[in-house]
């Protein structure tokens, strides 16, 4: 029956993570700062994630689900202000990869994932003129002497700089909508492919943001992700099916991020008033409350909402389950707590929180994309307002 | 392990109760509202499920069910999408035997719990709120003072729930100028001990039919054996948590219910040649609605949880829950009513009970109890 105790290995687990995370805290402000260079694989002093995969073995089958186990170990790790690497998802060599590889995974033929399946990829799908809409894509893809030859520009490609390649998104038959969107796997060395630049940002700063063009970029025809070239009547290719299915696992997994900056902005600001002589009481009711304790209160009944969302749309997933309208409302939620607890502990904490001495205004930069990539909260909404209201995506726009 | 499963029992509790929170609590919540009386017959239908009997060892004649406070989380919110107040109503006395259940001595339980093990209702009161403004469960003025081998109680309390029919009163009270919740007790107070006056509340904004007791002590004398616990008292601080949770419960099955009303109510009503449901601004409402539900009754159940494990964390974690439903069922019930314009204004529909309900209930520090 619901619970929401951790095992003793689980908690061991966390406090590991949390070690993991601290261990390049020392370097953060650094690559803050010198935000061209790109982390080394080891940072010095640097807990790698590896010395937690021992105690895993230690897990019992009655221990918390996978999925929803590794929400708590996203939202400990991320609670730390350590340097935020690119999105680091595992690879058949176990070398990090990116989004790209997980759409590999998820749409990519058999032979496709054995030959691409040790690359790292990025995922590019947004243009200057389309971000959320994603079917109104205007890069183009056509077939040509056995090539796909793509024109267009993408923007917000994460990992797109040091990646070897990128799952790009173009249209093969722009009147077809939706249906006519397939994705292509473009390498860096294809003619026609120019990696524009590499974007300057709010926070995230050590993991990259690239912008692409493709002018009459040629890749093989066997470069097509599936090998479905047909343009179905209605509704959205397999394909592009696939990928919003994907959004499914992948939501919780962004939404984790974003608690994981409030829970850190929480945690410092706690700690820092504590030192200070303010603590909450926990005995003491509502209306005997200081201000600041009330406030921290409200932050951390906020965040700790979020973060059942997050565990509870992975849950479902865990347990087989569909998690489509859940997996929406925990990214709501964690994107509104990435945004309204950083700022309320600065709002807590007073002027000297906005100083490089200290790394609490960095949870406010870092958190705030939460609430942008992976569908914003606006998008998030629609999603679930369409549900519950029974309309379809042309019904409610 | 974190899970957010209920076993077999309790999703069947659900079910049921969500049936008859639709069947016979929802149709009847607007007359009885308005005439302020809670008929005999709902409390008797709903004693009937047996909830608060289910849970009485066997030795006193219940039913030796576990006494779970994830599964009166569950009844009390499946309840509450359904009427808030006659799911007071119906719940009040399982308050006083949870807290009977939880601190009382051998003879405490022995004397008191076997009479909640009928079938027919009883109505027995915890008395927790009084009649200052800007009263704090952990700042009562009702006190206890020890006289040789009992206690000396003075005060007054306020709105007890079905504390007009009440034939005992759990009293809690400010022991020998104690501060804080660790100095709160509990004292087991018959109607008729002298020095106790009874009588009816006037009417409340919400749960308004609700019945509802006041009284006053004055130099009440008891025995050392009417407090709550014998030597080893309450933990107020749980006891406390148990109603806050409660309430909040309760609350989340009314937002649910406020929710699943304005839905297609949005869908129907048709403003500027299309449905308002269409609308970004009234979309996103509904949106932000759907989504605090779910949210909240997670809140509500973590609390629920750690308090039946006694996790160290439960008061915290029952603090967050209260906290927060108190700040998200006050704006559902008010954004529900909102959608309704004008409409959710009057009487004829039931936005703007719902609205009071919800204020009244995330204001109590708990009519009922998880």
């Amino acid at each position: 029956m619901a619970d929401f105790r951790l095992s003793d290995i689980d908690q061991q687990i966390l406090d590991k993570v949390v070690e993991v995370g601290n261990s390049t805290v020392q370097h953060t402000r650094y690559y803050e700062d010198h935000e061209h260079e790109f982390p080394p694989a080891k940072l010095e002093g640097e807990v790698g994630f590896e010395a937690v995969f021992p105690l895993f073995g230690q897990r019992k089958p009655d221990d918390t689900p996978l999925m929803t186990f590794m929400m708590a170990v996203s939202m400990a790790r991320g609670s730390t202000n350590g340097v935020v690497r690119g999105l680091g998802l595992g690879m058949p060599n176990g070398r990090a990869g990116g989004l790209g590889n997980a759409a590999l995974q998820s749409a990519g033929t058999a032979e496709q994932k054995a030959k691409w399946g040790n690359l790292f990829l990025a995922m590019s799908i947004t243009e200057p003129g389309a971000g959320s809409d994603t079917k109104a894509i205007q890069t183009t893809a056509r077939l040509e002497d056995e090539e796909w030859v793509i024109n267009g520009d993408k923007i917000f490609v994460t990992d797109g700089v040091r990646a070897d390649g990128a799952i790009v998104w173009a249209t093969i038959d722009k009147s077809a909508g939706r249906a006519g969107i397939k994705s292509f796997l473009v390498l860096k060395d294809a003619p026609g492919f120019e990696l524009v630049r590499k974007e300057k940002k709010l926070g995230i700063r050590a993991s990259d943001t690239a912008a692409y063009a493709f002018r009459d970029c040629r890749i093989p025809r066997d470069q097509m992700l599936g090998d479905d070239e047909t343009v179905p009547k209605g509704g959205g290719s397999a394909a592009y099916k696939g990928v919003m299915k994907t959004f499914n696992m992948t939501r919780p997994a962004v939404a984790s991020g974003g608690v994981a900056k409030a829970l850190g902005a929480l945690n410092f600001a706690r700690d820092a008033l504590a030192a200070e002589g303010v603590e909450v009481d926990w005995g003491r009711s509502f209306n005997q409350r200081s201000a600041p304790e009330q406030k921290l209160i409200e932050m951390e009944a906020d965040t700790e909402a979020a973060a059942l969302t997050v565990l509870h749309a992975a849950w479902l997933s865990d347990t087989r389950q569909p998690n489509n309208l859940e997996s929406s409302v925990c990214k709501a939620k964690g994107g509104e707590v990435c945004r309204t607890i950083p700022q309320a502990a600065m709002d807590l904490l007073g002027g000297m929180s906005v100083s490089h001495d200290h790394l609490v205004e960095k949870y406010l930069r870092d958190g705030r994309i939460s609430d942008i990539y992976e569908g914003t909260g606006q998008i998030q909404r629609l999603i679930i307002a369409r549900e519950i209201l029974g309309y379809s995506s042309e019904e409610l726009t | 392990m974190i899970t957010f499963a209920l076993d077999e029992e309790q999703s069947m509790i659900r079910d049921s109760l969500q049936g008859f929170a639709a069947e016979v609590l929802a149709p009847a919540a607007r007359a009885i509202d308005e005439s302020g009386e809670m008929p005999a017959d709902i409390i008797k239908q709903g004693w009937d499920f047996g909830l608060i009997a289910a849970s009485i060892p066997e030795a006193y004649g219940g039913g030796g069910g576990e006494r779970s406070c994830i599964t009166n989380a569950v009844a009390l919110e499946a309840l509450g999408g359904g009427c808030a107040s006659q799911a007071v109503a119906i719940m009040a006395p399982g308050q006083f035997v949870g807290a009977l259940l939880d601190f009382g001595t051998a003879e405490q339980k022995a004397e008191h719990l076997p009479r909640f093990a009928g079938g027919q209702p009883v109505a027995a009161a915890v008395a927790i709120q009084e009649s200052q403004f800007g009263f704090a469960a952990d700042a009562q003025r009702t006190t206890a003072t020890r006289k040789g081998n009992g206690w000396v109680l003075n005060g007054e309390k306020r709105l007890i729930p079905l504390g007009d029919r009440a034939d005992t009163f759990l009293v809690l009270a400010r022991e020998d100028g104690g501060e804080g919740l660790g100095a709160v007790g509990a004292f087991l107070v018959s109607r008729d001990t002298a020095g106790l006056t009874v009588s009816t509340e006037n009417g409340t904004q919400g749960l308004k039919p609700v019945p509802k007791g006041q009284i006053k002590l004055n130099n009440v004398e008891l025995p050392g054996s009417a407090r709550l616990g014998g030597d080893a008292g309450i933990d107020a601080a749980r006891l406390i948590s148990q109603a806050r949770v409660g309430a909040a419960a309760v609350a989340v099955g009314l937002c649910r219910q406020a929710t699943d009303f304005a839905i297609p109510y949005a869908r129907e009503r048709v403003a500027f040649g299309e449905p308002i449901g269409k609308k970004q601004s009234i979309a996103f409402m509904l949106a932000d609605m759907h989504i605090e539900c779910e949210t909240m009754r997670w809140m509500v159940w973590k609390a629920a949880s750690l308090l039946e494990h006694n996790d160290p964390g439960a008061v915290k974690a029952s603090v967050l829950a209260q906290d927060y439903v108190r700040r998200k069922a006050v704006k559902i019930a008010d954004d529900a009513l909102q959608i309704f314009g004008g409409h959710g204004f009057i009487r004829d529909l039931p936005l703007e009970m719902w609205l009071r309900n919800a204020r009244t209930l995330t204001v109590l520090d708990g009519p009922v109890s998880v």
